[in-house]
């Protein structure tokens, strides 16, 4: 095992799995996210679900910033590698030639999506953790839904938020289908793999993109 | 036709280097890639100039040697193809032409274009065989049935020429698709199973220890590899080397 964990092969598929995993999460988070555009109600009690079960709490969302941390930072260890392994550059470089941009550019687009979660843990984890924790608020299982149009209301952060997911769009274009053949998936079902990371791809940034709209153009009157 | 040609010009590897402007007439379309160097060359020692290193041998796409960076293309711009087999026909008169040696720490200059790749020859040597006892009576290769399917892609993994155009073209200089050919050319074979997981092993280490870099699966390598090495033996190789480490 001591080799699996030195061995560039190994950096790899810490990549493919922590990003896998953060694949699912999106899932997760692109259906409750919807809600808030079908039905409040149920938004506020998933909402409240996830904010205060302790499993929820104490157990996934470490996992889930774990899972983060370790793409990010493996990210950049194997780019810092990457570009020692080349220590004298190309004076003409047509990498367009054969290979896609959205391949040879995770770093860019993994940079943005990074900086959005700075934001987005500002916009709404650090509140609800000085909601809870510090202030010590009572809890109010109906909060969730006017917070959260609320924080759509300035064109900025729409525009942010939707610029962001753009990019991270084109990072799950190659990230998805790439994580399977890093574990060493390439047979008849890498084309129908590479086909709904197409799919996927386009869908949960565009329905993520799709709720800040919705919630920008529709505040909340009192 | 004339060209304008932009070359890499350096004394030795302890030697900065530098791209140096040559323009030559008179090169015709059916002349190969090499043949036009080979004027350049004469046109530079008629003058008294020391002429421009590069590496060429069979001159028929066969072994490798030919490793140049051509306009940003590794072995220029047709596909499946090594530079010796790359005619001026590709090219138009009037063009600028920018020649540069393999980019890569792995692969470190020795003069001019010419690039040390010993670092291949290393990772071979790590596992890149089967080790069976030879005699005057060797058994018929032929007593080992074998798939056909898999006789196949063995046989195409192992057309590999050890070029290092993959390294060439990959944005990480990663030597993964020459090194899951090698891999896969046995790992296919029933001849390969008894060092299996040694030879994916030792030849991973060998490779992180020449300084080559992580592959991003752009795809990069399979496109520009003359013999059309599959991406697919990068994924076997995955799996080997996955194997291998759990199993210990």
């Amino acid at each position: 095992m001591s080799g699996l964990i030195k061995s560039s092969l190994a950096r790899k598929v810490v990549m493919a799995l922590s990003g896998l995993f953060l694949v699912i999460f999106l899932v997760l988070h692109v259906t409750i996210n919807l809600a808030s555009v079908i039905s409040p109600e149920f938004f506020n009690e998933a909402s409240h679900f996830m904010g205060y079960n302790p499993i929820v709490q104490f157990l996934m969302q470490p996992i889930l910033i774990a899972g983060v941390i370790v793409h990010f930072v493996m990210g950049f260890v194997l780019e810092f590698q990457n570009r020692a392994a080349r220590n004298v550059r190309y004076a003409k470089f047509n990498g367009g030639a054969n290979a896609p941009w959205v391949s040879r550019n995770m770093i860019y687009s993994g940079l943005v999506v990074l900086a959005f979660l700075g934001l987005h843990f500002y916009d709404f984890w650090i509140h609800e953790m000085a909601y809870k924790y510090v202030e010590a608020n009572p809890e109010d299982p109906t909060r969730y839904y006017a917070e959260t149009v609320e924080k759509f209301a300035p064109m900025w952060r729409t525009v942010l938020y939707v610029v962001s997911f753009v990019l991270l769009s084109l990072h799950l274009w190659h990230g998805f289908a790439s994580s399977f053949q890093t574990m060493g998936v390439n047979n008849k079902y890498t084309p129908a793999i590479k086909s709904f990371t197409k799919l996927f791809s386009v869908v949960v940034p565009l329905a993520f993109a799709f709720i800040a709209i919705y919630h920008h153009l529709n505040p909340i009157t009192h | 036709m004339k060209l304008f040609l932009k070359i890499w010009r350096q004394k030795d590897g302890n030697t900065k280097g530098k791209m140096v402007d040559y323009t030559l007439d008179g090169v015709e379309s059916d002349m190969s890639f090499l043949e036009m160097l080979d004027i350049l060359n004469e046109e530079l020692i008629a003058k008294g100039e020391v002429p421009i290193e590069f590496d060429h041998d069979c001159r028929e796409g066969i072994c490798g040697t030919c490793s140049l960076m051509i306009n940003g293309r590794p072995h220029g711009p047709d596909s499946r193809i090594t530079v010796c087999q790359l005619h001026m026909r590709s090219f138009n008169d009037g063009d600028t032409i920018v020649i540069e040696p393999w980019r890569a720490k792995a692969f470190p200059v020795i003069k001019d274009l010419v690039v040390d790749r010993s670092s291949f020859d290393r990772i071979q040597q790590a596992g890149g065989f089967i080790s069976v006892n030879t005699s005057g009576r060797p058994v018929d290769a032929n007593a080992i049935p074998i798939e056909k399917e898999m006789a196949d892609k063995s046989f195409n993994a192992a057309t590999c020429i050890g070029c290092g155009a993959c390294v060439a073209a990959c944005k990480n200089a990663s030597a993964m698709l020459f090194t899951s050919a090698k891999v896969s050319q046995f790992a296919l074979l029933p001849q390969g199973q008894v060092e299996a997981a040694d030879r994916v092993m030792n030849m991973v280490r060998q490779m992180d220890l020449e300084g080559f870099g992580n592959c991003t699966n752009t795809g990069a390598c399979e496109v520009e590899c003359p013999k059309g090495i599959s991406l697919e033996n990068i994924a076997r190789m995955n799996r080997e080397y996955l194997s291998a480490s759990i199993k210990g």
